[in-house]
């Protein structure tokens, strides 16, 4: 039994629920507040990631007097509380999402000091943080759908927070818009399975399904949901305006929330559904979002000349990496032999380019930030010669742009030669096509750091200085770890990447870890 | 706009009479339908008959938006709490832990058709309260923003 895992959602909740409070005491104390709620989280998602590496699967009934006892005596068997289920991969992602957390509430302390609203801000932000743990360790449908929508009011809010003369307002609610239609059909799917089945526990879903035809309905539902909601190619049309009008800082929260997204995609194909599905076809489905999002993502981004639409762009075409590296996995699911030769080392490619992508992508929202900050503006045109006063700026910004391209030594291509090699056995045009992609990416970054940081100083951004601390400190820290994962990387493997893979594979392992040993 | 002296006066008279009937359904909750959100929902429903009989400018004098915030934040903060209260004494969040034989609301439910006991289901009770002050902020917050915009000649 952990103590951690009710502290993960309850910490933030109540952080988020004192704050309009504790802000009319004043600005410091509200600022410590965000600091001490946003370390007590990180600390318990740390705690939590290592007990389970070292204990394996953690169960947290919620309501029970002993948590670990997922079903009562006098249930007949079946799990009737709210369950947390926390294996390898749903501490894969508290780890994530704690590292993001970290880095973006210290940024926040500075980039949002001289705006209105602060309390709201942070109120908001907790918010989403405790939709993103809940939705990455819950082990019940509707409890998903419960932290699907906390997450998603939370996000249009904080999209929309500057109203920007309006833009923001409208990338807010389209987010808003995107987030209730995804919602809602998680929610028809929930109620397919629930009318067939009598409950809301994946495990004991997954221990009882078969694939009838409204069980079919359902798994499609999920799926375009959840890939509505992470953004992937032909529901992406939100991200761009979404990314591009939301506070900088919050875009690296967005990209977390979308991960989530992904992670639940991959939750319902493994552990729900499993191999009662057709998973050469599902997987295929998956595989070709993935690689539409990866090229149609890319050759959007390169015309853009909006600093952070063309990161929203680029996020697209990477979510495609991860679709493609676990779609591999789905494929060859229930193949044991194939699943040895590749299958496992995609899946790990997948996972760990969410890791990666998570730090570099959220480290280049927040260099946008940075530049955004101190000269006001979005255009490319009218930025240039920024690397004369900002120096440690440009400095990660090298690191982030260097990672997202997949040069070595950086995370980026540590798990993209992972996805490449593995996929490559599989079908090597897919392979190719992710190259091509990744040089396409390479290509605009170029193009990037030239317009931003390149040529001699301008007149009107002479009195530009560097940014503050705490936002240097934040942005440094992913900036380290994308370093440490590049230069590292089997290391991270077999201690996080390989477990959360395995522990995907391995549906009845899910099953008795609730179930018990039926 | 101050509505007739009819409508206010209806609405002085009244305004106890809902305040306590949200009370009892908000109290009722583990009971009888309804519970904390309903009869919150109800409170702010006198909330808004005072607003609405009365000019804006006079009205929050009596409904501040300070304090709707401060009951907001406090009855998520007293559900929060609650939750979290069941840690403390070495069970898992949420565990009802005054029910049977806690200090209040600890009656055991006796079976078959008794009369109902107010004095039973532990946490849940205190939970709905939470939620009804909770709720009864929230509405008057909304309340309050949208009739802010109201411009008159006084």
């Amino acid at each position: 039994m952990s103590q951690y895992v009710p502290l993960l959602v309850a910490l933030p909740l109540i952080a988020a629920f004192a704050m309009p409070l504790v802000g009319m005491l004043g600005k410091t104390i509200r600022n410590s507040l965000a600091i001490i709620a946003m370390a007590g989280t990180v600390t318990a998602a740390l705690l939590l990631v290592y007990e389970v590496l070292v204990n394996g699967t953690i169960i947290y009934a919620f309501g029970a007097f002993d948590p670990s006892l997922a079903i009562p005596f006098d249930s007949g068997g079946v799990p009737i509380r709210i369950l947390f289920v926390i294996d390898a991969m749903s501490a894969f992602m508290v780890l994530t999402a704690a590292i993001m957390m970290f880095a973006v509430v210290l940024y926040s302390l500075s980039s949002e000091s001289e705006q209105t609203g602060q309390d709201g801000y942070y109120a908001l932000l907790f918010l989403m943080m405790v939709g993103i743990f809940g939705m990455v360790t819950t082990g019940d449908l509707f409890n998903f759908f419960v932290f699907l929508e906390i997450n998603s009011l939370a996000g249009a809010a904080l999209a929309a927070y500057r109203i920007n003369k309006g833009l923001s307002v409208e990338g807010g609610l389209k987010y808003a818009f995107i987030s209730t239609i995804a919602g809602l059909f998680f929610l028809f799917a929930i109620g397919m399975l629930y009318g067939q089945y009598n409950s809301l526990n994946i495990a004991y879903i997954a221990s009882v399904i078969d694939l009838t035809g409204l069980s079919l309905v359902a798994l499609v539902l999920m799926i375009t949901s959840l890939a509505m909601k992470a953004g992937s190619v032909p529901m992406h049309f939100w991200t761009p305006d979404t990314y591009s009008s939301a506070p900088s800082s919050i875009t690296a929260i967005l990209i977390v929330s979308s991960m989530a997204s992904l992670y639940a995609i991959f939750r319902v194909a493994f552990s729900l559904y499993g191999v009662t599905m057709n998973v050469v076809t599902i997987g295929w489905i998956i595989i070709i979002l993935g690689i539409l999002s990866m090229f149609i993502g890319v050759s959007m981004a390169l015309p853009q000349k909006d600093v952070k639409r063309l990161m929203a762009y680029h996020s697209v075409s990477q979510i495609g990496y991860m679709l493609v590296g676990l779609g591999v996995g789905v494929a060859v699911l229930g193949d044991t032999q194939m699943m040895n030769e590749f299958g496992l080392v995609a899946m790990e490619g997948g996972i760990f380019h969410i890791i990666n992508y998570a730090l570099y992508k959220g480290l280049l929202f927040l260099i946008a930030g940075a530049v955004i900050y101190r000269c006001g503006t979005r255009n490319l045109n009218e930025l240039g010669g920024l690397g004369h006063s900002m120096k440690w700026t440009m400095g990660f910004f090298i690191i982030a742009a260097l990672a997202i391209a997949g040069i070595p030594p950086f995370n980026g291509f540590a798990s993209k030669i992972l996805i490449y090699e593995s996929v490559f056995i599989f079908n090597p045009y897919i392979s190719v096509i992710a190259m091509v992609v990744s040089i396409m990416t390479l290509a605009s970054f170029v193009k990037v750091f030239h317009s931003m940081f390149m040529g001699p100083k301008l007149p009107q951004y002479a009195e530009v200085k560097e940014v503050p601390l705490p936002m240097l400190i934040g942005m440094g820290l992913l900036a380290a770890l994308i370093i440490l994962f590049g230069l590292f990387p089997d290391l991270v493997v077999n201690l996080l990447i390989e477990p959360a893979a395995l522990a995907f594979i391995d549906q009845s392992g899910y099953i008795s870890s609730v179930m018990g040993g039926i | 706009m101050q509505m007739s002296r009819i409508v206010r006066t209806t609405a002085d008279i009244a305004f106890p009479f809902i305040l306590v009937y949200g009370f009892y359904i908000i109290i009722h909750g583990h009971l009888t339908p309804g519970g904390g959100f309903q009869g919150g929902a109800i409170l702010a429903s006198a909330m808004l008959l005072l607003l609405l009989a009365y000019r804006y400018h006079e009205s929050i004098r009596h409904v501040r938006k300070t304090m709707m915030k401060t009951l907001e934040s406090g009855g998520l903060l007293l559900f929060a709490f609650t939750a979290l209260s069941a840690m403390a004494l070495g069970a898992g969040y949420f565990y009802n832990w005054l029910s049977p034989g806690g200090v209040l609301f600890g009656d055991i439910v006796e079976v078959g058709s008794a009369l109902a006991n107010l004095n039973t289901a532990g946490l849940i009770p205190i939970m709905n309260l939470a939620v009804g002050i909770e709720v009864v902020g929230a509405v008057s917050v909304i309340l309050l923003a949208l009739l802010s915009g109201i411009k008159e000649k006084i």
